[in-house]
């Protein structure tokens, strides 16, 4: 076993040119394969985390998400007594009414503009998200126009770091304090005081309301009496599934995306991988007689040319999946098409990528090599001996 | 010859024939021969004659029209495919005209490759591969490639591959045919000893009288059956 596998490696080894540009042509197979996946799984990462399982978002039944929601005064006071909202230290019920509206405003760089999303926050806003951490300045005060911004945000728009003023609503705002979400959606946004930005939107009703729950596990009968209410025409959705949600359309078209690049461009590599292992059946049939002459099977050489060809998939999966990793220290932006904001994410390396890539990268070598390989096995001996 | 030994290899009114455009020509008519143990035998005759035929059916790598060949009491002729080679693994050594080592195999993995169809152990296999490349006198070269290694001595590392799993008989299809006279003439003396000092059975197909000197024996063959050689040929070699 360790002489066949020796054997087909060194075999590998000794057409060094060849091997590395069919592993190369299979490592980009399975790049582009990992980097689209890698960035489905950190979009669905970033918004998965973006929301708590404890809290419940409130919105306009049918909106979708908080930007084409309403919520008008009376209804949000409805929501924000039901008795399963959790209360904190202070006495007060853990409920914040919110306004979220979507601004233009240019990139660092290209000047090219992009919707960001301000967020009208409430008292309970930050105890309600405690991912949120102020890391310069503080908090915008209610009733006057300042605003933090988020790190994502101050990264990559222009004007929009601490001290300086931004102009929207026909106001000028104070940019008060920076604040790290971490790796979470909220880190793309921009909040200040939702009674403050309000007015300036000439908005009358707000975009949601966001409690705690007492008790998590209660959720699904709050949602039950929300829903249920003649009042309101309202649907409540927990937090995390709120932001999955929005991921979840994007991610599977990544996904789908990912998949159908990776078998289009996986066929040439197969071809590839084919050719090299022809030529390679070809080069060594003199090799081949003999091995059969020294009372080696078919079998015996059937495997021994697709563990060469299983080789060749697994260094270019290595290779890929190697490259593909260096990608987890970039952050990418796009747009989230449920709120047409921008977002930054990362590309995100799972064992699950892992394994499909590596997986992926074996079916290569493997369809690659199964043919050349039969035909190594089913040679005549003696017409294979005459090649020498 | 030594008449009072074994014969081990027995072929009876053997044919073969090869299709040729829809035809069939005949290569090898109605041979009969026998072959003792411990026999250093030659294989002479014309190019096209049969020899190489010959050989390849007494080796158990070619399927014969009729007639049987039984080697040390089997008839294998009536093996199938998988069971003639484990036979082959088992009793026949080869050694060819260009050594066929295998390149990305050094000398000690060449000569262990026979080996790992059997059930020795890793230790043992190790023992065996060194005694073989000792009577070869190249133990000192088991690390080394073939390309590292001149014809001759990938010749004797090929003949150690042979003998390593202590085959029933040895087959060699011009073993000096690409060789220069003194490589052949090592390779030769080498054959020779293994005849003589551990009595081998040895079937050399060759061309060449002074290969032919060396066997105990000669058989020739003429456009597929044997033949009285002629004297030009027997001059050369006696
Ligand atoms: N696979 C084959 N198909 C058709 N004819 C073949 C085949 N193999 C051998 N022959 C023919 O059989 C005859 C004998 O071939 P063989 O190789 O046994 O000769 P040989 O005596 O070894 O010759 P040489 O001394 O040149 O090696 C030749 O005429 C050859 O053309
Ligand atoms: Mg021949």
């Amino acid at each position: 076993m360790r002489l066949l596998v020796a054997y087909s490696f060194r075999n590998l080894l000794t057409r060094r040119l060849t091997t590395f540009l069919t592993a190369a042509g299979m490592a980009l197979v399975v790049f582009s394969f990992a980097s689209i996946v890698m960035l489905a799984e950190g979009l669905q990462r970033t918004l998965v985390q973006t929301g708590s399982a404890d809290n419940v978002v409130v919105i306009r039944k049918g909106a979708g998400t908080e930007v084409q929601s309403g919520i008008d005064r009376y209804q949000a006071a409805v929501v924000e007594s039901d008795p399963e909202v959790a209360f904190g230290n202070d006495g007060r019920r853990l409920a914040a009414r919110e306004l979220v509206v979507l601004i233009n405003i240019p990139r660092k760089g290209t000047n090219s503009p992009a919707n960001l999303i301000i967020r009208g926050i409430s008292k309970s806003s930050l105890v309600l998200r405690p991912q949120v951490k102020i890391v310069a300045g503080r908090a915008p005060k209610p009733g006057l126009t300042e605003v933090m911004v988020g790190q994502s945000v101050v990264k990559r728009f222009a004007n929009t770091g601490l001290g300086s003023k931004m102009n929207f609503a026909q106001r000028s705002w104070d940019v008060v304090g920076i604040f790290d979400a971490g790796n979470t959606g909220f880190s793309s946004e921009i909040w200040g005081d939702v009674d403050q930005l309000m007015q300036a939107f000439r908005r009358s009703v707000y975009s949601s309301v966001v409690f705690k729950l007492r008790d998590a596990s209660e959720f699904p009968r709050v949602k039950e009496r929300l829903e249920n209410d003649p009042r309101l025409t309202l649907e409540a959705k927990r937090e995390t599934t709120y932001y999955l949600d929005q991921s979840a359309a994007l991610a599977k078209f990544l996904r789908i995306l990912g998949m159908s690049l990776t078998v289009v461009f996986s066929i040439g590599a197969i071809v590839g991988a084919m050719i090299t292992m022809y030529a390679a059946v070809a080069n060594r049939t003199a090799e081949i007689g003999t091995l059969r002459a020294l009372g080696f099977k078919r079998s015996n050489i059937l495997t021994a040319f697709l563990l060469e060809s299983l080789i060749l998939g697994f260094l270019g999966g290595m290779a890929g999946l190697c490259f593909a990793s260096f990608l987890q220290f970039f952050t990418v932006s796009t747009t989230n098409f449920q709120t047409f904001s921008e977002l930054a994410f990362g590309f995100a390396l799972s064992p699950e990528i892992v394994y499909k890539a590596m997986g992926f990268s074996l079916i290569m070598g493997f369809a690659g090599g199964i043919l050349p390989a039969l035909r190594a096995s089913r040679m005549n001996i003696i017409e294979a001996l005459r090649e020498a | 010859m030594v008449d009072a030994a074994e014969v081990i290899v027995e072929i009876r009114e053997l044919s073969k024939s090869y299709r040729r455009g829809g035809q069939s020509v005949p290569v090898l008519e109605n041979i009969s021969l026998t072959i003792h143990e411990g026999e250093f035998l030659a294989l002479m005759g014309p190019s096209g004659s049969g020899k190489s035929t010959l050989l390849n059916l007494i080796a158990g790598l070619d399927q014969a029209d009729s007639g049987s060949v039984i080697v040390g009491g089997v008839d294998i002729t009536t093996l199938s495919e998988t069971e003639l080679a484990d036979w082959r693994a088992g009793h026949v050594g080869f050694i060819f005209q260009f050594y066929n080592l295998i390149p990305v195999l050094t000398a000690f993995e060449n000569v262990e490759l026979p080996l790992i169809l059997t059930s020795l152990s890793k230790k043992e296999r190790r023992r065996h591969v060194e005694t073989a490349l000792q009577l070869v006198k190249l133990a000192d070269r088991m690390d080394h490639y073939p390309r590292q290694l001149s014809g001759g001595q990938q010749q004797r590392v090929a003949i150690a591959r042979a003998v390593v799993t202590d085959p029933t008989i040895l087959v060699a299809d011009e073993p000096t045919g690409d060789l220069d006279r003194g490589s052949a003439e090592e390779v030769l003396k080498l054959m020779e000893r293994l005849s003589e000092n551990l009595g081998k059975t040895i079937i050399m197909v060759t061309h060449d009288p002074r290969a032919a000197r060396r066997a105990q024996s000669m058989k020739y063959l003429d456009k597929g059956v044997l033949a009285n050689a002629p004297e030009a040929t027997l001059a050369e070699c006696f």
